[in-house]
């Protein structure tokens, strides 16, 4: 690992396009080498297909796909041996048991950590003497997993790697998680488990309809949605209506109800401060109501169809 | 029972899923049966020709074995038949076996009957449903051969009785399979051990038949494939004889279903012995893995095409004697005397050896698209595995597996024939003969390869290149078709050896359109995207 570019993936106005459906249109992600990313969008926002394109498995229409330096269509071979994919729905071989398709696997990238796998097994609780038609959607999950973290690789791309998983199990994954963070291992989680990508990545990218919405840190972005407010003031609120960034406001005497924009929130309670404060409660926005902003709300169902076809 | 809920919808399902290949399976066996009769009811066209061929016939143990008794020496549909009933039969419980297995253990397997076996359906519903289309498919087949015999100017109830008993056959064989699907938890575990059963039963009645009355002789009675034969098409017709089928079907579906509902949904009666918790040696790249995945069905395919290798070397010397008729012994003469006529026979079996080992190199490749199309390529090639060196490991177990079936099936039949003769050069003769019918087969696998590489929602197209290449082959001559469109199928240009003269010109060129069809194929591959649908 020593000349490692600083983004470990780069991508800018990737378009992919399925006989009519435009699956991508025109994304960009960029993963900086070291982190976990978390990689987020409602069903069906392309999330999977980005992955693949990152994988070399499909090929880009449009635009340009970087992964750990290289070209992923033109050089898959050479790449892929520094990284380890999970899909989101591990298909086993019904005849080979798990301990051989984790072996085969890390074979295949270049060699594994044995004492690693063997503590993995251990962890994950992993039977890997059953063969692949015997194992439950959690255990196949499983065998996946510990074939990608038994690997000695710079870069884990993980599609829904928990789903199937147990809560016990999703604790120990994200142990591991943590554990390849320290070791300085780039992370690209695709999930739609909000408690998971809370715990665990740096940075977020959402997606939606082919495009990324927004991209930053968790923090960052709680400040572009609302706060709610429920104040008792000592007189009657004058001109909070009037400020910017303070929507759906109830009053009724000196009782105010409202949400306002996170950065807008200083302002605000500069106003209510003025008029004087009884009491005040503020709720931070939660993260499920941050993520269904933005699966939802920034475009209007027309705007969206229009995206979608143009 | 509510268990059977959905079974209708399953039914059209499985009718839409599989309407194609339904159709063109049932297509091969009416040709195969009309194309029989009509050949053969030119041949002996006196009662006295018949009775002397039939005669030979049951005089000759190795073929009794393999074909059956002809009950009535006289009837021309016995005769033109015998090849048939045993042999046809067992062909269409293959078939009745793969259907079964395909809409019940393999879909189990898949996943895809947990989705179904939720709320709509009933835990019942899809093994009615594969027992009911399978049923009907075999009866539409028997029919249809019926038709077909008909028209090939034999008499009608007799080809009645011939269809059905195929039919018969089926449907026993169906039911095998379901049982068979409720005792292994693998679709292939389950494949292998109802065709391990029809194995049995097909040598049951091949000791039966040879044994004649004494003895062993009920040994037939135990085996569907020797009800089929026991209906004596053409012969007395014994209708009552297709009750058995019936109640072997009957006893044998209901204990299927019974196993059903004292079993787990994916698991089977056996348990899963443990494996091993770490790979082998061999298990490290896409060969290896291509390797452990095929491995399997060569060894079938090797062992099967011993055994008929065997039998063909056997029987080939005998083929002088059943042919005494003034036309036959003029064909005879045409072909250049005794030598020539077994010459011809061998070389006929040979052909038809070649053009049944291309469905192995098809089925090889083929597996490519379905570890594409069920997401087991996905993990492989996310690795240091190249595309190219994927695909290609299913490829070259396809080029090697057909080579060392025809180069074990050449060895057995040079040897078998060399035995009956006495001439050790036979031995060479008959070997290089069945080794000329690989440069055709590589075609086959360099189609099915290249329609993978370039369009693998087509996949199938190798499926289809050879029924086209087997009915222009069957039926060119017969519609008196232009050379020039019988040239189109590759196995046209294979040397008739033994007999003909050896020239290596069209064989060279046909590998070396395999190899240009494989070439593209794979270099297709590496260009196109990795499709799940
Ligand atoms: N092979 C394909 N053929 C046709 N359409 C496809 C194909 N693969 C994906 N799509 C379409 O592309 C779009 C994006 O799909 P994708 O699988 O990338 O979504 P996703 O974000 O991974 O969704 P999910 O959260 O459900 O996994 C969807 O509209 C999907 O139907
Ligand atoms: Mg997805």
């Amino acid at each position: 690992m020593s000349s490692q570019p600083m983004t470990a993936i780069a991508v800018s106005g990737l378009v992919k396009s399925f006989g009519r459906t435009r699956a991508l249109d025109g994304l960009d992600l960029a993963v900086n080498t070291g982190e976990v990313h978390g990689f987020l969008g409602p069903n069906g926002s392309g999330k999977t297909t980005t992955i693949r394109i990152l994988l070399g498995l499909l090929r880009a229409d449009a635009g340009e796909a970087r992964l750990l330096g290289g070209d992923p269509w033109r050089e898959p071979t050479e790449l892929h041996k520094r990284l380890a994919y999970v899909p989101g729905d591990v298909t086993l071989w019904p005849n080979l048991t798990g301990g051989e398709v984790i072996d085969m696997l890390g074979r295949m990238r270049g060699g594994l950590n044995r004492p690693r796998r063997n503590e993995l097994l251990e962890r994950f609780d992993l039977d890997p003497r059953k063969k692949g038609r015997a194992y439950s959607k959690g255990n196949k999950q499983k065998v996946g997993l510990v074939a990608a973290l038994a690997s000695d690789v710079e870069l884990l791309i993980l599609d829904e790697p928990t789903s199937g998983l147990d809560p016990l199990m999703e604790e120990v994954f994200q142990q591991c998680i943590q554990e390849e963070r320290r070791r300085g291992r780039t992370v690209l989680l695709s999930s739609h488990i909000l408690a998971e990508v809370e715990a665990l990545c740096d940075r977020v990218t959402i997606i939606r309809l082919g495009r990324a919405v927004e991209t930053g840190t968790l923090t960052q972005m709680r400040h572009l949605t609302r706060t709610s407010i429920a104040a008792d003031l000592a007189g009657e609120p004058n001109g909070l209506s009037t400020l910017s960034g303070v929507h759906d406001l109830h009053v009724e005497g000196t009782r105010v109800r409202f949400e306002v924009d996170t950065d807008r929130l200083d302002a605000v309670l500069r106003q209510l401060t003025s008029v004087g404060v009884r009491s005040l409660v503020s709720q931070p926005p939660t993260l499920e109501e941050l993520f269904l902003r933005h699966y939802q709300d920034d475009l209007g169902p027309s705007q969206a169809q229009a995206a979608v076809s143009s | 029972m509510t268990g059977l809920t959905g079974t209708g919808s399953l039914v059209r399902l499985a009718l839409r899923r599989d309407r194609v290949m339904l159709s063109v399976w049932i297509l091969i066996f009416v040709v195969m049966a009309a194309g029989s009769a009509s050949a053969t009811v030119g041949l002996y066209d006196t009662a006295e020709s018949r009775a002397q061929a039939a005669a030979s016939i049951n005089n000759t143990p190795s073929l009794v074995a393999l074909y059956g008794l002809i009950y009535d020496e006289s009837s021309a549909g016995a005769l033109s038949m015998i090849k048939l009933g045993a042999f046809g039969g067992a062909l269409v419980a293959v078939l009745a076996i793969l259907l079964v297995i395909r809409h019940t253990r393999a879909e189990e397997e898949a996943g895809r009957l947990e989705l179904v076996g939720s709320a709509v359906v009933g835990r019942h519903a899809p093994l009615a449903a594969a027992l009911v289309v399978t049923v009907a498919a075999n009866v539409l087949l028997g029919l249809l051969t019926a038709l077909g015999l008909i028209g090939s100017g034999l008499s009608a109830s007799g080809s009645f009785a011939f269809g059905l008993a195929w039919a018969s056959i089926g449907v026993a064989f169906a039911a095998v399979a379901a049982v068979a699907a409720q005792i292994t938890s693998g679709a292939r575990a389950a494949i292998g051990m109802a065709m391990a059963f029809l194995g049995a039963v097909y040598v049951l009645r091949a000791i039966g038949d040879t044994a004649g009355d004494r003895g062993a002789g009920w040994l037939r009675w135990l085996s569907p494939i020797g009800w089929g034969q026991q209906v004596r098409p053409y012969q007395g017709n014994r209708w009552w004889v297709l009750l058995l089928p019936a109640t072997f079907f009957v006893v044998l579906g209901a204990t299927a279903h019974v196993l059903l509902a004292r079993r787990d949904h994916g698991a089977g009666l056996l348990p899963d012995r443990p494996g091993p918790a770490t790979a082998g040696r061999s298990l490290g790249g896409a060969l290896g893995l291509a390797w452990r995945l095929q491995r399997g069905l060569l060894v079938g395919w090797l062992v099967a095409f011993v055994l008929l290798g065997l039998v063909f070397g056997n029987i080939a010397t005998n083929v002088g004697s059943f042919m005494e008729s003034p036309g036959a012994r003029e064909l005879i003469q045409k072909l250049g005397g005794v030598q020539g006529l077994t010459d011809a026979f061998m070389s006929t079996e040979l052909g038809m050896m070649g053009v049944i080992l291309s469905v192995y190199g098809i089925q090889v490749v083929l597996r490519l698209r379905s570890e594409e199309s069920e997401l087991r390529a996905e993990p492989v090639l996310a690795t240091g595995v190249g595309r190219t060196s994927w695909a290609w490991s299913h490829t070259v177990i396809a080029l090697l597996g057909t080579t060392a079936i025809i180069v074990a099936a050449g060895l057995a039949a040079g040897l078998s024939y060399a035995a009956q003769t006495g001439h050790s050069n036979d031995f060479g003769r008959v070997f290089v003969a069945a080794a000329v019918r690989l440069p055709a087969v590589w075609v086959l696998t360099g189609i099915a390869v290249a329609a993978f590489g370039f369009a693998p929602r087509a996949a199938a197209a190798g499926w289809v290149a050879l029924v086209a290449f087997l009915l222009l082959g069957e039926f060119g001559p017969l519609f008196e078709l232009p050379q020039s469109v019988m040239n189109v199928s590759p196995y046209a240009h294979v040397p008739r050896l033994p007999g003909a003269a050896f020239t290596a010109t069209p064989l060279l060129w046909l590998a070396a359109l395999a190899a240009a069809l494989t070439a593209a194929g794979l270099v297709g591959f590496r260009r196109r995207d990795v499709a799940i649908t």
